[in-house]
């Protein structure tokens, strides 16, 4: 059995309930985007999978593993964090040593190699990085770690546009190279959307949307014109949002629209994931 | 060659567009090589299985070839299939839009034709 399979896991912290009946599934060598507004349960269904959390119910396995103390399951995983689990007093150079203890087929040659590209001076103590190159520091790991299962929390936790850009970049390279299974989870949606082949959006604790990216852009479009063409247009129609500007309305529609029936005076564009995960997810 | 994500033709068919304009301007040439699935997917940052969509169209219609472990190359001929191509799609693309912009601005059929033919002029 490949990839990572979560079963029906639900997770509570006191009254709150972080994950409800959670199901779905990560297929092998493929790029994921785990989106979802601050504390709708990323982070806590990644420190499920990689057993830093326990569930309340449910269970996660990994290629058909058991995730919960399982070091054979969990040799497959690598989760870049938010916090740092590395000891003070080691540089990176060290740690990245340390690295290889644990995960054998890290790659020190690399790490040493796109750390340069970076700009990330190894040599330097680990906790003394300034918040952007810690989060560099973390990136190189998780790029040289050479698991079948990488997880992205926030990667681009305060990098600057150049360094981004080569997080892209870097990442594309390693996944054609060697097509593992990519999960990032972000805020940061336009930029990365091209990257993802499957979309995982997920509201309050539970999965809204687990789709490709390209068969969710396809689902529907936005229209806009005047409010009153605007009114009559939607109509019947299913929109799951709406935007008015003076006389001027924006409607974002679920559904095909035939190109050539488009009423003179509207102006037909394509979904754009960002504003589209950002209407699915708007409290209102 | 540029890609638009704002645009609401699909990434790879873009990609796909993208290539056939380099094959029209000379950007790659008849037998010459074009750029690798990672190549491409890095420059643009897209993923590689949209750019894989995208020259996977070229393909079908005998534009690009692949050669085994060596990589992927413009069809002899290429530049006057993706003409004939292009030229069937150029109502649909430019003429409709024309009309349909001139009917929103309330121009005349006949004020397009002279604009024709001022636009040979200049």
């Amino acid at each position: 059995m490949k990839g990572i399979e979560v079963n029906n896991v639900s997770k509570s912290f006191g009254d709150s309930l972080a994950l409800k009946q959670v199901s779905l599934k990560f297929e092998p060598k493929k790029i994921y985007g785990l989106l979802g507004r601050n504390g709708a349960g990323k982070s806590t269904l990644l420190n499920i999978i990689t057993n830093r959390l326990f569930p309340d119910n449910g269970e996660v396995t990994i290629e058909g593993l058991t995730s919960i103390e399982n070091d054979e399951a969990q040799n497959k995983v690598y989760m870049m964090s938010e916090k740092n689990l590395y000891p003070n007093a080691m540089t990176c150079k060290e740690a990245f040593k340390w690295s290889k203890m644990f995960y054998q087929d890290f790659d020190l040659t690399y790490a040493t190699k796109i750390s340069n590209q970076f700009g990330l001076d190894i040599s330097k103590k680990v906790k003394t990085l300034s918040t952007g190159f810690s989060t560099i520091f973390k990136i190189v790991i998780a790029l040289s770690v050479n698991t079948p299962y990488v997880l992205f929390d926030e990667p681009v936790l305060g990098l600057d546009a150049n360094h981004r850009e080569m997080f892209y970049k870097l990442l594309i390279e390693k996944y054609s190279d060697t097509s593992f299974t990519a999960i990032i989870s972000t805020h940061l949606i336009e930029e990365v959307s091209m990257i993802l082949e499957n979309v995982i959006i997920i509201k309050n604790g539970e999965i809204l949307i687990e789709d490709s990216c390209e068969t969710l852009l396809k689902s529907g479009y936005t229209v806009s014109g005047t409010t009153k063409q605007i009114d009559d247009f939607i109509l019947g129609k299913e929109v799951i949002g709406i935007d008015t500007l003076g006389g001027l309305k924006t409607a974002t529609v679920i559904g095909n629209i035939d190109k050539n029936k488009v009423p003179a005076g509207l102006e037909i564009t394509g979904l754009d994931l960002q504003k589209f995960f950002i209407k699915l997810t708007n409290e209102e | 060659m540029q890609i638009n994500f704002e645009d609401e033709r699909p990434i790879f068919v873009q990609i796909a567009e993208g290539i056939e304009d380099a094959i029209l301007t000379g950007g790659f040439v008849e037998n010459g090589q074009i750029p690798s699935i990672t190549e491409l997917s890095i420059n643009y940052r897209i993923n590689p299985a949209t750019a894989l969509k995208g020259i996977s169209i070229l393909v079908d219609e005998g534009i690009i070839f692949k050669k085994r472990g060596v990589g992927m190359f413009v069809t002899p001929g290429s530049v006057s299939r993706v003409k004939d191509k292009r030229k069937k799609l150029f109502f649909d693309h430019y003429i409709k839009n024309l009309v349909a912009e001139s009917q929103k601005l309330g121009i005349t059929k006949e004020e397009i034709l002279n604009m024709v033919e001022r636009g040979y002029e200049e």
